[in-house]
């Protein structure tokens, strides 16, 4: 059981040995195209990072593949070679988790994009990685159905980058989140060999190894195919906007609403910071007195949505809103939430850069973690905007600050680790959607005991024993833990050190 | 309940290993029929139990292994809330840890969700006898591999599960059931189709000729439902505590369909598999994905059938499993079952032979 962790790549950086470019290249132009292989350093360059783009690795090479012929025969070359493989979508993550190894091939699978077959009556596609989140609901659309997880970077993002994170969304309270939403993943294993997990029925006999992928950062098997499923959509979707002159009585009516037995469609709350940067930006008419505004969504028949909405807003009266609004239109549904999705670009239109952190914490701690929040932009001489998927805990602070200073990202980076300890702390996780990758792996160390970690090392030797697929990533090793243990001290000492670079 | 009973089931684990005794981990043993052996020592989860906390506005509940499902439903209810996947218990000593091993989900699964979709967290006893935590207490959760969900189901051949976090749902506002006089291959197309509507199903069966439907959310959507079944299918309302009567014996396999020795067998299918032309009853359940038979029909037969479709065909309840109770894996899948088993139990002591004969 304790057999000695796979600790052969897990240095990103390692540069290969002088002549191994060529060595795999050559390999890699017996079964890929010239321009599906990607070595000089002017066309690997836009590879170096991925939606996390202050952690940057150029790659030795990039393949893009264009069928699962190809991927199986890349990956059979990388295992025989023993070359790190990571595995990449539309690289629009967030947690570094498709940023490249510095002696591993990059395996695009963007060129996989075909949407292979929707059936309507079974409710169901079947899709290449390399198709877009959004463009599933689209081709559904016609038949009444939809995709249900949606992430925000929905336009851009791929199903297959979605399985390998376990994406989630704005409705997954309600919906589910990727794991939720997915019955087949085909894939290839390092060694090439194909493997079905799941299928078309609602469960298959074995272990649930497709939950086991769901969520493995790329780190077991690369997928191919995914089957999801597809529901019905909503008639009409109505949204409440409700203002509070605090932001713990905004937390309790978010525990309120819940406790009348209502599971709203969408449940965000973004504070006074955010409302004010978005405003100028998209002129919902947000209430900029507020200290919090509350948007709670109800979907479903016109019949369920009226009912719902007139429940909401009187649980929102009785927890001491300031103000409330239903929306009347769709149009005006919309303008409600534009604040909430624009949350993001408002930050990069108030600062040159921003940080945005990814924990769950148990709702009834939101009141103190945003206190704690505040304590710490003064400790770091940092602003941090909060915007809240209110209704599952999943907590984005958005950390401002200007890379051209490195002490400002040096302090956001630590300011955002002490937050994911807070989270822990709380009772919650470092990562609730965006993944561990490279960027929290560090965090991994707080939130779990060697002997878990153990365990999850023991399930990537199933996998792969080599520990090709997307090594130093996810799951950090006993030294780099030890090394950050040493680094930071617990219990409310001020976290300032030199982390690892890349 | 004190920290006691939950050292001691990991020393009993820890000798167990040394000894390379195999352990057959039992809550209440009302799911023993279910699977391929039961060998090993038993090793009874029941010390350790007790509901470790509970928080309605957080919609968690997390619980010891041992304890009885029935408690932890008891505490739901007073609460308004529920277990949605609806577990079946099959006799009142049933466990919530035998409920996740089994993983075996009821009526409600095809709306809701599966009990592996309720699971939030898990800790694990592994075979060194520590205690691990996997998961946690909330909603979204991605750090690390999904152990959590990769126990459920596992039929406790990985370790010990000792304690699990579910998310729980209130109960609904509003529900009613109807039944309808149809064939089984109409009712199989009318299902798909209402399925791609935005229409409260929370449950079907079909059994000779009449199918139950069940409506579940809020009371003027179910309402509006109610009546368009009625005018467009002429559906006929059920007495409430019939219905609540039905769907309870439905889940506990307490209907005459399930009576008497034959072999029942649990398919699995993608929803618009064709209906099957087997010797023996069908009953229908999850909008046509779990269809049930009673049948003598030939065990390769019944499984070609359901591979064809997509599908898995389980030996539920029979009294001879020399034709394996559940279907082949494919050999990667397989492959990756043994050395998955060889990783987390090297000396094989969890519950040997449960699921396949070589894990």
């Amino acid at each position: 059981m304790n057999a000695p962790e796979q600790l052969k790549y897990a240095d990103i950086a390692a540069q290969p040995a002088p002549g191994r470019q060529q060595q795999v290249v050559d390999r890699l132009r017996a079964v890929l195209a010239p321009h599906a292989l990607l070595f000089r350093e002017e066309d690997t360059r836009p590879y170096e990072c991925d939606g996390l783009s202050a952690f940057r690795q150029l790659p030795m090479v990039v393949a893009l593949p264009q069928d699962e012929s190809q991927v199986r025969a890349v990956l059979r070359i990388c295992h025989e070679l023993d070359v790190p493989v990571v595995a990449r979508g539309a690289g629009t993550g967030l947690s570094g988790g498709a940023m490249p190894h510095a002696s591993g091939v990059v395996l695009s699978l963007a060129r996989l994009n075909r949407i292979l077959s929707l059936d309507p009556l079974a409710r169901l596609a079947r899709v290449q990685p390399g198709v877009r989140n959004l463009a599933i609901s689209e081709a559904a659309a016609p038949h009444g159905l939809y995709y249900a997880p949606d992430p925000s970077s929905q336009i851009a993002c791929s199903i297959g980058g979605n399985v390998a994170e376990n994406s989630g969304g704005v409705h997954c309270l309600k919906y589910g989140l990727t794991v939720h939403n997915v019955l087949r993943v085909r894939g290839i294993t390092i060694d090439g060999e194909v493997v079905e997990f799941g299928c078309e029925a609602l469960d298959s006999p074995g272990l649930d190894l497709l939950a086991a992928l769901i969520g493995s950062e790329g780190m077991l098997a690369v997928v191919t195919e995914v089957t999801v499923k597809l529901v019905p959509k909503p008639q009409l979707a109505q949204v409440v906007m409700a203002s509070f002159e605090d932001v713990r009585k905004a937390g309790d009516a978010v525990a309120q609403i819940i406790a009348e037995g209502i599971i709203p469609a969408g449940l965000e709350m973004m504070d006074q910071k955010t409302s004010r940067a978005v405003e100028p930006f998209v002129k919902a008419g947000y209430d900029l007195d507020a200290q919090a505004i509350l948007l709670a969504e109800s979907d479903g028949t016109p019949e369920e949505v009226a009912e719902e909405i007139a429940r909401i807003e009187q649980v929102l009266r009785g927890a001491g809103a300031t103000a409330i609004k239903v929306s009347a239109s769709e149009a005006e549904r919309l303008r409600f939430w534009s604040g909430r999705k624009n949350a993001f670009p408002a930050a990069g239109r108030i600062s040159p850069d921003y940080y945005c952190m990814d924990g769950t914490i148990p709702r009834k701690n939101l009141g103190r973690m945003l206190v704690a929040i505040e304590q710490m932009e003064e400790r770091y001489q940092l602003r941090c905007m909060n915007v809240f998927h209110a209704g599952d805990g999943n907590l984005h602070p958005l950390i401002l600050f200007d890379a051209n200073d490195p002490d400002q990202w040096r302090r956001a980076e630590d300011f955002g680790a002490e937050i994911l300890e807070k989270c822990v702390e709380f009772g919650g996780t470092v990562t609730g959607e965006h993944g561990v990758g490279i960027e929290k792996i560090n965090s991994m160390c707080v939130q779990f005991t060697p002997s878990e970690r153990e365990t999850f090392f023991a399930l990537k030797r199933a996998f792969d024993p080599q520990g090709l697929l997307n090594p130093g990533k996810a799951i950090p090793t006993l030294a780099r833990c030890a090394e950050y243990g040493k680094m930071h001290v617990h219990g409310g000492k001020l976290p300032f050190s030199e982390l690892p670079r890349f | 309940m004190s920290a006691q009973a939950l050292d001691e089931l990991r020393d009993r684990i820890r000798a167990a290993n040394a000894a390379r005794t195999p352990l057959r981990i039992h809550g209440g043993s009302t799911k023993d029929f279910y699977g391929q052996s039961l060998g090993g020592e038993p090793l009874d989860t029941r010390s350790w139990s007790g509901i470790v906390s509970f928080e309605p506005t957080e919609l968690v509940v997390t619980a010891r292994c041992g304890t009885p499902l029935s408690d932890l439903q008891a505490a739901l209810a007073e609460q308004r809330q529920m277990l949605a996947f609806e577990p079946p218990a099959f006799g009142a000593k049933a466990t919530i840890g035998g409920v996740v091993a089994a993983g075996l989900s009821g009526p409600r699964r095809v709306s809701a969700g599966s009990v592996r979709d309720f699971v939030l967290g898990a800790s694990l006893v592994d075979a060194d006898g520590e205690l691990k935590r996997f998961g946690g207490q909330v909603m979204k959760n991605v750090a690390g591999y999904d152990i959590s969900r990769l126990l459920c189901g596992s039929l406790g051949i990985l370790g010990l599960i000792a304690e699990v976090s579910l998310k729980v749902l209130p109960l609904p506002a509003a529900e009613r059931t109807l039944a309808l006089e149809i064939g089984h291959a109409d009712a199989l197309q009318q299902l798909n189709r209402w399925a791609g509507q935005p229409l409260p199903i929370s449950a079907s069966a079909w059994l000779d000729g009449r199918l139950s439907i069940r409506l579940s959310g809020a009371a003027a959507a179910v309402d509006a439902a109610c009546s368009r079944f009625e005018r467009e299918f002429s559906a006929v309302l059920v007495d409430q505590s019939d219905a609540a009567r039905f769907w309870s014996a439905l889940r506990e396999h307490q209907l005459a369909f399930f009576d008497g020795e034959m072999p029942l067998w649990r398919l699995s299918l993608p929803s618009t598999a064709p209906a099957f032309a087997l010797d023996g009853a069908q009953l229908l359940e999850w909008g046509g994905a779990l269809r049930w038979l009673r049948s003598q029909a030939d065990a390769l037969e019944v499984r070609r059938l359901a591979g064809a479709a997509g599908g898995s065909a389980t030996l539920f309840r029979t009294s001879d499993r020399s034709e394996g109770v559940f279907d082949a894996l494919s050999p990667m899948v397989a492959a990756l079952h043994r050395r998955i088993k060889a990783q987390f139990d090297p000396n094989g002591i969890f519950n040997p032979g449960r699921m396949y004969p070589e894990l």
